[in-house]
């Protein structure tokens, strides 16, 4: 009552937390534990209570200069100390430095009698005494439950918890008090009704034979926080909780592009191949060529000096080394150049979540600029689909945060292309190309297309994909009026192309001999009419000639006839002789 | 019983609270009954030694330690059960 008054006297001040160290703990908390106030975390035998616990008090003592109290009621603080050495932990080393006190809490049902009213004020001065010895900020009760199994009490056992409580928030320590979950409740013994504030659920499932660990905040008095499950492991650096998907979408996103390694592809991307940081999805069915085109992707990115690691699900790093030899990669020199790592695992060695941390993991510590998966597909034989999916999701997310490139390899089962999920994250991908088979004239040949490519011009056409001896390649396929012809089709219809030139042109040649030819027939002809028309013009001067000559004539005999009528001698005889010359 | 064995018994409270009040009384009663010249008691308020109570693993009080003789054997409670305790403490045979 008197916590929610003063919330309501002061109203903008905002929950304080207390950050637990946990990796992804925190940010799906939005920063921790709530300060100075009992947290309960509770799930099945072997979920992980203590190591959660144990992790919060070592960590705040290490990392966040908080001193805690560790009240063990199962372990004994030697066993405590040796089962979290191995995640790293020197407890030893902490307690001499008086930055923790690890108190165990034994209770032998066998030596104790119970008679007559008693409360469990010995258990605060000793948590009292531990905190003030070291000025503890962080207080853990592991398991706080045994109580029920030593004493028999319970109504003094409920009014004392209670009180116990009451008494930690007074007392300002941050506290997680662990309970085992039974009988479909939260805590065996109802714990949960005395602490309200925060309660954390762990669980432990086993799915086809796989066991995956999930945390679920059941609820945490005023503040945000993530309401999913969220898959956790242990490793060797102790639990790491994986925020399902990351609570933004701030992602950078860079238009720097990287090639493809395959030049033909790249001229489908717009010319450059694809954008930095993106994630690529390369499916198709069995023996299509996924991992060469994968392989090739990664043999240009070793070129261009970038570091690339390549997780291989199915084949040995020597088989694929071998195996690109054959179509002219040299895969051992970028190994030895450093710039090439070949991570290789079985998917059924161990769960999905341990795949995922692996992969966290290596990418840490290498720090590539492109990341191949080949294949993915092989991952659902660990996990359902849908975990599948999720852990993607995440890997996605993670690795475009990095602005990592990445591209998986998955195989289709079936080849349509409207059937194909492909572990349901073909709509995460920003770039998505199919390698199918085309079968036809009893050959198979592969086909490639660009089903989606996010931000950038992408061809659409399809695109035949040999794979010679200096790699892969892309050629144009032949769209003719049977459809599309590939393989030997496309070549026999490229020589029946290349024969029916040859005949067009020759006929063009035959053609242009007979107009030649024709042209000269016409010209005689031309030549001909043109002399007839002259002789008829000749024809026509002489008769003008003629009429010319009488006129002549006629006008000069009758001059002389006036002249010899007048008397006087003509020229008669040198007319007459003219005359007959002219005839 | 072996007259002389002796009891070496430690109470544990925290405060004089009526409950440890009572615990004490009772116990002084019981002992001169039955261990009259054999026995020990020292009482240890927590309230002032708390570093004391890790040592005997108390978690409630009153709690009554018996030291000696060995086993060591535990009744919690202000000890109002004659019977429970002098059974506890095997005094007398259950």
């Amino acid at each position: 009552m008197s916590k929610k008054e003063t919330k309501n006297n002061i109203q903008h001040r905002v929950l304080e937390k207390t950050p637990t160290g946990i990796s992804g703990l925190d940010e799906i908390t939005g920063g921790g534990l709530p300060k100075g106030r009992p947290t309960l975390v509770c799930g099945g035998a072997g979920c992980g209570k203590t190591l959660l616990s144990t992790e919060f008090i070592v960590k705040g003592a290490a990392e966040f200069n908080e001193p805690g109290v560790f009240m063990a009621f199962e372990e004994t603080a030697d066993e405590l100390a040796t089962n979290v050495a191995s995640l790293g932990f020197d407890l030893q080393k902490l307690q001499k430095e008086n930055r923790l006190r690890i108190d165990h809490v034994q209770i032998e049902r066998n030596q104790i009698e119970e008679t007559g009213a008693y409360d469990l004020e010995g258990l605060f001065i000793r948590l009292n005494y531990a905190i003030d010895s070291i000025g503890a900020k962080r207080v853990v009760l592991d398991t706080i439950e045994n109580l029920f199994a030593g004493l028999t009490n319970i109504a003094i056992l409920r009014a004392e918890l209670r009180r116990l409580f009451h008494w930690l928030k007074e007392k300002g320590v941050t506290a997680i008090i662990t309970a085992e979950s039974g009988d479909g409740k939260l805590t065996r013994h109802g714990l949960e009704e005395y602490v309200s504030d925060c309660v954390i659920l762990l669980d432990h499932r086993i799915i086809d034979q796989v066991s995956t660990r999930r945390m679920r905040i059941v609820k945490y008095r005023g503040s945000i926080h993530g309401t999913n499950e969220y898959p956790f492991l242990i490793d060797e650096n102790g639990l790491s909780v994986l925020p399902v998907t990351s609570l933004n979408l701030e992602k950078n996103a860079s238009s720097e592009r990287i090639p493809t390694g395959i030049k033909a592809l790249d001229g489908m991307l717009g010319g450059k191949g694809f954008y930095k940081g993106s994630s690529i999805l390369v499916s198709g069915t069995a023996g299509t060529g996924k991992t060469s085109i994968a392989a090739h992707f990664a043999n240009q990115a070793c070129n261009d000096g970038r570091r690339c690691l390549y997780f291989a699900f199915e084949e040995s790093p020597r088989q694929i080394i071998r195996n690109m030899k054959s179509i002219g990669m040299q895969f051992g020199r970028h190994i030895d150049g450093g710039l090439l790592k070949f991570y290789a695992s079985r998917p059924t060695l161990y769960g999905l979540e341990m795949h995922l941390v692996t992969i966290h993991k290596l990418i840490r510590e290498f720090k590539p600029e492109v990341v191949v998966l080949d294949p993915i597909t092989n991952l659902i034989t660990v996990g359902v689909l849908s975990d599948v999916k999720s852990m993607l999701i995440r890997l996605i997310d993670f690795l475009q945060n990095e602005g990592i490139t990445v591209m998986f390899t998955a195989l289709a089962l079936n080849t349509v292309v409207g059937d194909q999920t492909d572990e349901g994250i073909s709509s995460l991908v920003d770039t998505w190309l199919l390698v199918r088979d085309i079968e036809s004239n009893g050959e198979r040949n592969r086909g490639l297309y660009i089903i989606k490519s996010r931000g950038m011009k992408h061809s659409n056409q399809v695109r035949e994909f040999v794979i010679t001896d200096n790699g892969l390649d892309l050629v144009d396929v032949y769209l003719g009026p049977q459809g599309i012809l590939t393989g030997s089709a496309r070549e026999a219809q490229q020589i029946t192309e290349r024969t029916g030139v040859a005949l067009h042109d020759y006929e063009v040649d035959a053609k242009d001999r007979e107009i030649g030819r024709r042209r000269k027939v016409l010209e005689a002809k031309v030549l001909s009419l043109q002399s007839e028309f002259e002789s008829a013009e000749e024809e026509l001067n002489k008769i003008y000639l003629q009429e010319e000559l009488k006129k002549q004539v006629s006008e000069k005999a009758r001059q002389e006839m006036l002249r010899l009528r007048r008397g006087e001698r003509g020229e008669e005889p040198t007319v007459e002789p003219k005359k007959k010359s002219n005839e | 019983m072996n007259s002389t064995e002796r009891w070496e018994l430690r109470l544990y409270v925290a405060g004089k609270t009526e409950k440890s009040v009572t615990a004490l009384n009772n116990l002084k009663q019981y002992c001169e009954e039955h261990l009259k010249g054999q026995y020990k008691i020292e009482v240890i308020d927590l309230m002032v030694k708390p570093q004391l109570a890790e040592g005997d693993q108390i978690l409630a009080v009153p709690t009554l330690v018996r030291k000696v003789p060995e086993p060591i054997r535990k009744i919690i409670g202000d000890l109002s059960d004659k019977e429970k305790v002098l059974v506890g403490l095997n005094i007398i045979p259950a």
